[in-house]
């Protein structure tokens, strides 16, 4: 802007001679200020935000010791943690005396995933429609929510008690609940662990330590 | 042979157009940047495919690390004072104005309420060794890990609750800390973590 007004100035009265040079001021140490301030920015801020998992819990007035049995045995899976990344699972639950066989698996897609995938086949399959419809615009935004909730917590899905001994981990328990969106499970509560069920652990490793 | 004259052409670039990117990358960086936040201890979340945000405000943090130490930490500045005056009051034990602000400076904190003015009185790169992260005790007989999330609650209703825990974090710890946020009524929880990607898509 400031070259423009020299220049006109002189076509104009063609008298005044003013200097043409130092109207350029040097930009360098400015570009330079301005890529040490960008550095700067860049180091100190965290662009990405932690993404977060929503969990709900019941809080203890509402649960009665009713409706926690209630869970039908033949759709309830009892998914224990152990330590050591250890993950154990049996069907049904250990009432009327009757021990049900611990399995145990691992975190892997091969492990508890493919298990609970198949346990919830019904329900995957009507999610995985649903989300083609999606796709293709078939369902609104709201509605595909709707369903979906619906969708999994409907009667026939299984019903997963998550149980953690101590010595399980943090990671452990993310990954599980993981699991949980991932096969689109809609009914897990996460329980505290009985004497029952860390016995049955035991036994299963064998009391090899 | 004559010599072919090279002009001489000025080697300085006309650094304006530079100038201005730079600029404006600074403009979009300072407009969309949020700073990290200083925290006592380092963690190392587990990962999840869960693509929720954490919602921008209105957060207060919960910090477990490997070893079960639990730390607090209150986005809203202006809460930080009103908070710690509160909760000193229920240990019956009150702060002076200086020491409140000193607070208010401080994002996260995890000292027993009881030496909290002798880590107030600290300098701020003394507060950031190891010795000075203690923890919040969460034990039954002393739990003032419930006290700081009630008095956040009553002082900010809209208070939303994130636990940020190191993968390696035994499951008691978090059992403990879950079981304390049952018993004052807080049921819904975010649990931060980083993302991976879903298996599914």
């Amino acid at each position: 802007m400031a070259e423009m007004q020299v220049e006109d100035k002189g076509k104009k009265g063609k008298k005044p001679k003013q200097k043409k040079h130092g109207t350029r001021v040097d930009l360098t140490p400015m570009v330079d200020l301005g890529f040490l301030l960008i550095t700067f920015f860049m180091l100190t801020t965290s662009m990405l935000k932690p993404q977060t998992m929503e969990i709900g819990v019941p809080s203890k007035d509402d649960v009665k010791e009713e409706e926690q049995n209630k869970v039908k045995a033949s759709q309830a899976i009892t998914v224990l943690l152990g330590k050591e990344n250890k993950l154990y699972y049996y069907f049904g639950t250990e009432e009327n005396g009757v021990t049900p066989e611990l399995i145990e698996t691992d975190y892997s897609s091969e492990g508890i995933r493919k298990m609970l995938m198949t346990k919830n086949y019904d329900v995957m399959k009507e999610v995985e429609q649903l989300k083609k419809d999606k796709a293709d615009k078939k369902v609104s935004q709201e509605d595909y929510t709707k369903r979906l909730a619906d969708l999994r917590a409907s009667k026939g899905a299984p019903v997963i008690m998550i149980k953690a001994a101590d010595e399980a981990n943090y990671k452990n328990l993310v990954d599980i609940l993981d699991e949980m969106q991932i096969c689109n499970i809609g009914r897990y509560a996460i329980v505290d662990i009985t004497p029952d069920d860390l016995a049955m652990i035991d036994k299963k490793t064998g009391g090899a330590k | 042979m004559p010599k072919v004259k090279v002009p001489r052409k000025s080697t300085t670039v006309d650094m304006t157009a530079m100038c201005d990117v730079a600029f404006l990358l600074l403009t979009f960086f300072m407009l969309t940047s949020n700073f990290v936040a200083k925290e006592p201890i380092v963690v190392a979340v587990p990962s999840s495919i869960s693509e929720i945000k954490i919602p921008e405000r209105d957060i207060i943090t919960v910090l477990i690390d490997k070893e079960g130490k639990v730390f607090v930490g209150l986005d809203t500045q202006n809460d930080r004072k009103e908070v710690l005056d509160n909760v000193g009051k229920a240990y019956g034990l009150s702060f002076t104005e200086k020491e409140l602000t000193e607070f208010s400076k401080i994002g996260m904190s995890g000292v027993p309420i009881t030496q909290m003015s002798a880590y107030l009185a600290l300098k701020p790169e003394q507060r950031d060794s190891k010795e000075a992260a203690i923890g919040i005790p969460t034990d039954s007989l002393n739990n003032q890990f419930k006290t700081w999330i009630k008095t956040a609650r009553q002082v900010n209703p809209k208070l939303r609750l994130a636990i940020k825990s190191d993968s390696n974090t035994p499951y008691k710890v978090i059992k403990d800390v879950m079981a304390t946020l049952v018993d004052i009524k807080e049921n819904r929880y975010n649990l931060i973590t980083s993302l991976e990607k879903d298996p599914n898509k």
